[in-house]
């Protein structure tokens, strides 16, 4: 079979301007919002998936939902890090950190509207369980003192704390002395002081968890088993990165669940948006079919420059698609985790694979909607092709 | 009429391509519409607030509780007429995923408050005669089947432990946006039950819901209970029931914008689709309309000719689209349960509907019509498609 050649394809694209910028247009805007919500659902994933290190835990009272409505008594906390699996940092002390969690209300610089950010009281091995955390400007907050350390999502966007600036929650007021960069993950979106402190001025007599670093990963599980089974606690042991991905279950359920359903119905719009396109492309060319037929060119050579046509269009659709989408890495998104009920930086991230998948959306979208044009075409008989030019 | 008839002919000619554009258009307006639908809902706890009813909560944040005898405190404000806790409890009931909100309450005041919610005499009697009874609203037992003197079983992940509760009455809603998928039980039940399981968590308030005798003086009575607890340790924040909705929709802003972004680039993806169904039916006609024009048309009528039968295809689509939003709306409604209790297609979603519709047909036939009636008699004859 003698292919008809791809540039009888590209051409006619070329001739029609207007209907392939529209056609193109259309669907552009559908791969656009197919990509755009799985590159949020990327950057959600990839912020709290990136706060758990592999060989950390987390032990969080049984069946609360988050940090924050978790409580761990201070007999509890000190059995917990008194277990041998758990490793001994440089000093000699145990690489645990009892934390408390909370949140507080605090405005937003641009808008003023108040929202809820997590502030995190941390023992002094915390700084050292999370390494991904590095600071950018001031110091880190003295153990024993009113000091803070602020997450960059933070800093940038509520009142009261840059660095140098104060704030003023649970009867006190709180020097900002460092910022820090966490790297995208969700330690962006909080507060950090000492837990002392912390429990002292919110009058808590229990922390919210214990953060603790393995000393061979492997054990996790026999840690696990016996902390739980311990009747002196109520507690539930959890991997850092498993627990926080349960923290971005609900809402990464939400966007993606909501987002392909529109992609998907949105899509049906642009694909009756081909098949004109496409169906007009036929009507308008019978004589020319007719003519190809009679040069000896197969039926399934037809079928296939028209599929080809439509799949072209897709492609142009998809590249701009892409094009558009990949300008919303720079757009930051907050807003509140429903699991943990505070803030939540994250920034719609472009893989590789979302690349495949929107350019793999767009030519099952080309496909769909040029196929049956593409077959009346290919149906023509050559005398009443001919005689319809 | 003349020109009535021959844009409905115009219609008809391509009947798989209008009949296409139409599915288009119904499809992009019945999105349109359930993404406004569901913007609303967000908004629903702010629009079914009370002018009359205040929310004191901990300054902190919403997580930290106010001790009871603030209740006392409050009601002596001036103004004040009663004053109910209320705290969130966060119960799971069988799966996380099951989602709904649970309230403990001081069940005579707060009822009181909450006129909207109706609540058979006889069933509330028994629920407040029952210290675990429990009263969920109907919206709720449809999604769950749950029926008076059903045991709702949920297990606590704020207040630790199993809590079994026995549904007593079921409230209605007295107008379509009041949230009938809540459940209420007494406050009293939870308080006692911390008392025994964790006694230093007993004798804590989440909110205080305060009813003020006149709506005018609400920033004056805040004031008032704010004053009162400065400088405690649990100093409050109090605010109108609708800012402190509000404050919730705040926090999913971003979440919000993006629905309604998303749902206007449906309107230009149907509109990029209209348009080039118009300038192919242009392209196509470019020698009948010269032909018009030769006859004596004017250019003007030749454009009205497009833009009427672009009119007609988009409003005739948007129609049928805004038919279809109530049923499906409804449907969606049953099936998100209580994430977005109150689904209702308001007035102004109609409205902004039928007027995409309308610019979708007008704005499709600009530059086809333009082409149309600039196109020279010439040049249109001899114009092939």
């Amino acid at each position: 079979m003698t292919p008809i050649p791809l540039a009888y394809s590209l051409r006619n694209l070329w001739t029609r301007k207007l209907t392939t910028t529209l056609t193109a247009g259309g669907m552009a805007l559908v791969v656009y919002v197919f990509a755009a919500v799985l590159m949020l659902d990327a950057g959600l994933r990839r912020a709290l998936v990136s706060t758990g290190q592999a060989d950390n835990i987390v032990v969080t009272r049984r069946a609360a939902a988050s940090e924050v409505q978790s409580g761990v008594e201070r007999t509890a906390a000190a059995l917990i890090e008194t277990q041998p699996e758990i490793a001994v940092a440089p000093g000699g002390a145990r690489a645990a950190s009892k934390e408390c969690v909370v949140l507080i209300a605090q405005p937003k610089r641009v808008t003023g509207a108040v929202s809820n950010v997590t502030v995190r009281g941390l023992s002094e091995s915390g700084f050292a369980l999370r390494p991904q955390v590095r600071l950018t400007a001031g110091r880190m907050f003295r153990p024993g003192s009113a000091e803070v350390a602020t997450g960059r999502s933070i800093a940038e966007r509520f009142e009261g704390t840059g660095l140098g600036e104060r704030l003023r929650f649970g009867g006190r007021d709180w020097v900002v002395v460092g910022t820090f960069d966490a790297g995208g993950s969700g330690f962006d979106s909080e507060i950090w002081g000492d837990v002392d402190q912390m429990m002292q001025s919110f009058r808590r007599n229990a922390y919210s968890s214990v953060v603790a670093r393995l000393a061979d990963p492997g054990r996790f599980d026999e840690l696990k088993q016996r902390l739980e089974a311990d009747p002196r606690l109520t507690v539930e042991v959890k991997r850092e990165r498993r627990f926080y991905e349960e923290q971005s279950e609900l809402l990464s359920n939400f966007i993606r669940i909501l987002g392909l359903t529109l992609s998907v119905i949105f899509s049906i719009g642009a694909m009756i948006g081909a098949m004109i396109t496409m169906y007009a492309a036929v009507a308008n060319r019978t004589g020319e079919i007719g003519a190809l037929r009679a040069l000896g060119f197969q039926r399934r050579a037809i079928l296939a420059a028209f599929l080809a046509e439509a799949m072209l269009l897709a492609t142009l659709g998809w590249a701009l698609g892409l094009a558009l989408a990949s300008l919303m890495q720079l757009v930051r998104i907050s807003t509140m985790n429903w699991q943990s009920f505070a803030e939540l930086a994250f920034s719609f991230t472009l893989t590789p694979r979302i690349v495949l998948q929107s350019l793999l959306f767009a030519l099952i979208m080309g496909l769909a909607g040029g196929v049956l044009p593409a077959l009346r075409a290919a149906r023509l008989r050559i005398v009443d092709a001919l005689r319809a030019a | 009429m003349q020109f009535l008839k021959l844009i409905l002919r115009n219609t008809l000619r391509h009947k798989l391509r209008t009949g296409l554009t139409l599915l288009g258009l119904v499809i992009a307006v019945l999105s349109f519409g359930l993404l406004q639908t569901v913007v609303d809902a967000w908004y629903a706890g702010a629009d079914a607030a009370s002018p009359n009813r205040l929310v004191t909560r901990n300054s902190i944040s919403l997580v930290f509780p106010m001790p009871l005898h603030y209740r006392d405190k409050i009601r002596a404000v001036d103004g004040v007429q009663s004053v109910a806790a209320a705290n969130w409890f966060g119960g799971i009931y069988q799966d996380p995923k099951k989602f709904f909100p649970q309230f403990a309450i001081d069940a005579v005041p707060y009822l009181a408050m909450y006129p909207e919610y109706r609540v058979p005499e006889d069933e509330l009697r028994a629920f407040l005669r029952d210290r675990k009874g429990a009263i969920v609203g109907r919206k709720l037992s449809q999604s769950y089947g749950f029926q008076v003197g059903d045991v709702l079983p949920l297990t606590g992940a704020i207040y630790p432990g199993n809590w079994s509760f026995t549904v007593r009455a079921i409230y209605d809603g007295a107008e379509a946006k009041t949230d009938t998928a809540q459940m209420f039980f007494h406050w009293d039940y939870l308080n006692e039950t911390m008392k025994v399981r964790i006694p230093r968590r007993a004798d804590q308030v989440g909110v205080f819901v305060v009813r003020i005798a006149d709506a005018a003086r609400s920033a004056a009575v805040s004031q008032a209970i704010d004053a009162l607890f400065r400088n405690s340790s649990a100093e409050t924040l109090t605010e109108t029931e609708k800012a402190f909705q509000l404050g919730f929709v705040a926090m999913t802003e971003a979440i919000v914008v993006g629905i309604r972004i998303v749902s206007f680039v449906v309107i230009f993806i149907i509109l990029a689709v209209m348009a080039n169904t118009m300038a192919m039916t242009a392209r196509e006609r470019l020698s009948e309309y010269a032909t018009l024009k030769a006859l004596g048309f004017s250019p003007a009528y030749v454009a009205a000719l497009i833009l009427g039968e672009s009119l007609a295809i988009a409003l005739l689509g948007g129609g049928l689209g805004i038919a279809c939003t109530f049923p499906v709306a409804a449907w969606f409604g049953t099936q998100t349960g209580a994430i977005l209790p109150v689904l209702e297609v308001g007035p102004l979603t109609l409205a902004m509907q039928l007027a995409s519709a309308f610019v979708v047909g007008a704005a499709a036939a600009v530059l086809p019509g333009r082409r149309a009636a600039r196109v020279r008699i010439v040049d249109g004859l001899r114009a092939i498609g």
